[in-house]
């Protein structure tokens, strides 16, 4: 009798349920509307705006003007320019790290010792990511740790300061999002049976055969989101260029941080944020669709 | 092989500890120019019991912190019931409006919640940051507490409703005692989530209230101390803590046997 009721609830109950459904949704979608769907939609008229509209009254001017930033300030390309370089850099080297790390987490360890290892890969992000970029600054610079072991080992041995440069802000970026990385490949790693890999060797395949034709293509999902997880928030970084990259630390981040916190020239800012979401979103859909097209060979 | 194995792992797990194991050792260093080597002192916590700007942007943090995890855990809670037990129209579309919270740059994000609460006169400080932090928690919040709700067996619910229970009665006494654990891990998530956030906190704080983070990165590009070094000291220590009880509660990292 309850399953039949369930099957085909009467009206009034099925009204009632409608309404409480709406109930359990209503404070959660509202506060995302709030703020993050209303805020967004705002910036977007912003970005169209000729100044910033606060303190006067001038009726509002509309432009593409801001738009056009990238035509009319050339250097903002070679500050995109970077951005994507950080952006490939940083996932590329968390993929070549993560994906042998998630492998080795799944077919090297098991038991206690998995455990506590899983565990150790995943803490880092409860703590705090400035202080763990800054103390990238103390082992990296002129005379900083990583001088003062190489002089421990290999006395008279020149310096290899780091510091300010490229590199530095890519070790402080693949630091901060590795874990995403081991996390997302080992997901995909672990559910491979043992069985399939053993079949695969035992039709004569060596290593590198059963990674290049077993393994690789179903970690490749893992591989893809992780690779979105990573490369989404280093393009918009702002913090650790600044930090480890000193004075070359230009990025688009930067730049967009300079336009709200210095420049107080919103509209910039705006336009230039939103210019940054077009190049997510077109990164987006390159991968979803590289990954649909993967699982409708499979 | 598996030798093999596991000496990557530890070299990636030195990559993942060295700044963390130099941040403590430079809490309890003498010298303030991290030099080598380590002479002990608790010099930079006895100074960091004096410092009111740290102390004051902490408490903000914890604030704002707990705040989040009890109304992103409560909003996004009963999210999650609607859309992991109730099927209607537009469910998948839902649930794909959780994505932008995580999946848009902070910094777009942040920016935007700055430019949208000074048009509408919400304005910066403590409850803007609270509003900003508990939007970038309640997506977290749904999918730990949905994926406990897919462990629960909805028929437990529905044999007490069977057997004479009100479907609230029901809910308060079998559903809820049986997911409090992913609640309570929904809501440490959240709070780790809001602990450490900094990007949306550095657009809406104001000279006057702020957050840990948002200090540490003013005194970073200021002038470092190393009681910065030893307030995160503390804090690392208090969110392992927490982290362990989360890994506890999820039962984090599988039962550890392969089949």
């Amino acid at each position: 009798m309850t399953s039949a009721g369930a099957a085909s609830p009467p009206r009034s109950q099925r009204a009632r349920q409608g309404l409480s459904t709406a109930g359990l949704l209503l404070p959660a979608y509202g506060w995302l509307l709030l703020a993050v769907f209303l805020p967004l939609g705002a910036m977007f008229i912003f970005s169209f705006l000729k100044t910033t509209p606060f303190g006067s009254s001038k009726p509002l001017v509309f432009t593409i003007q801001n738009y056009l930033a990238f035509v009319n300030r050339p250097y903002l390309v070679d500050v995109a320019w970077t951005s994507l370089q950080l952006g490939f850099w940083t996932t590329g080297l968390c993929a070549l790290i993560g994906l042998p790390a998630a492998l080795a987490l799944s077919r090297a360890t098991k038991g206690r010792f998995r455990q506590v290892v899983f565990l150790l890969t995943i803490l880092p992000f409860w703590t705090n990511g400035l202080v763990r970029i800054f103390s990238w600054t103390m082992l990296l610079r002129e005379g900083g740790i990583i001088d003062a072991l190489l002089h421990l080992v290999v006395p008279g041995a020149g310096s290899i300061s780091l510091l300010y440069s490229f590199p530095a802000i890519v070790i402080g970026l693949v630091h901060a999002y590795l874990p995403y990385m081991i996390l997302t490949c080992y997901l995909a790693v672990d559910s491979i049976e043992d069985g399939l890999i053993d079949a695969a060797r035992s039709l004569g395949a060596r290593a590198p055969t059963v990674f290049a034709t077993v393994i690789l293509p179903l970690a490749l999902p893992g591989l893809i989101s992780g690779s979105i997880l990573i490369f989404v928030p280093v393009i918009g970084s702002f913090m650790e260029p600044r930090i480890l990259g000193g004075r070359i630390g230009v990025t688009m981040g930067t730049v967009v941080e300079d336009q709200f916190t210095q420049a107080y020239n919103w509209p910039l800012g705006s336009a230039l944020s939103f210019s940054m979401l077009a190049v997510v979103l077109v990164i987006f859909a390159i991968f979803s669709r590289a990954l649909r097209g993967r699982m409708l060979d499979a | 092989m598996t030798t093999l194995g596991r000496g990557f792992l530890m070299l990636v797990l030195v990559f993942l500890y060295a700044p963390i194991v130099v941040m403590i050792a430079m809490a309890f260093n003498t010298s303030e120019l991290y030099t080598l080597p380590i002479v002990p002192t608790l010099h930079w916590f006895e100074a960091l019991s004096v410092n009111d700007k740290l102390l004051n942007a902490s408490r903000n943090s914890v604030l704002i912190a707990l705040v989040t995890a009890v109304l992103a855990t409560a909003i996004g809670g009963l999210a999650s019931l609607a859309l992991a037990r109730r099927s209607f129209r537009g469910r998948s579309l839902l649930q794909l409006l959780l994505l932008p919270p995580i999946a848009i740059p902070w910094l777009i994000t942040g920016t935007a919640m700055l430019v949208f609460f000074f048009w509408t006169g919400i304005g910066r400080g403590l409850h803007a940051m609270i509003i900003g932090h508990v939007a970038l928690a309640i997506p977290y919040v749904v999918l730990v507490v949905g994926t406990g709700l897919k462990t629960l067996r909805a028929d437990l619910e529905e044999a007490a409703m069977s057997l004479g229970s009100t479907p609230i009665h029901a809910f308060f006494s079998i559903t809820l005692p049986l997911l409090a654990p992913s609640l309570i891990a929904a809501a440490l998530f959240a709070f780790a989530v809001s602990l450490d956030q900094f990007v949306v906190s550095y657009f809406l704080a104001t000279p006057g209230v702020s957050t840990l983070p948002v200090e540490i990165y003013s005194s970073i590009r200021k002038g470092f101390t190393p009681e910065i070094n030893a307030i995160s000291t503390i804090l690392l220590v208090s969110s392992a803590t927490l982290f362990l009880v989360f890994a506890v509660l999820t039962k984090m990292g599988g039962e550890g046997e392969r089949r």
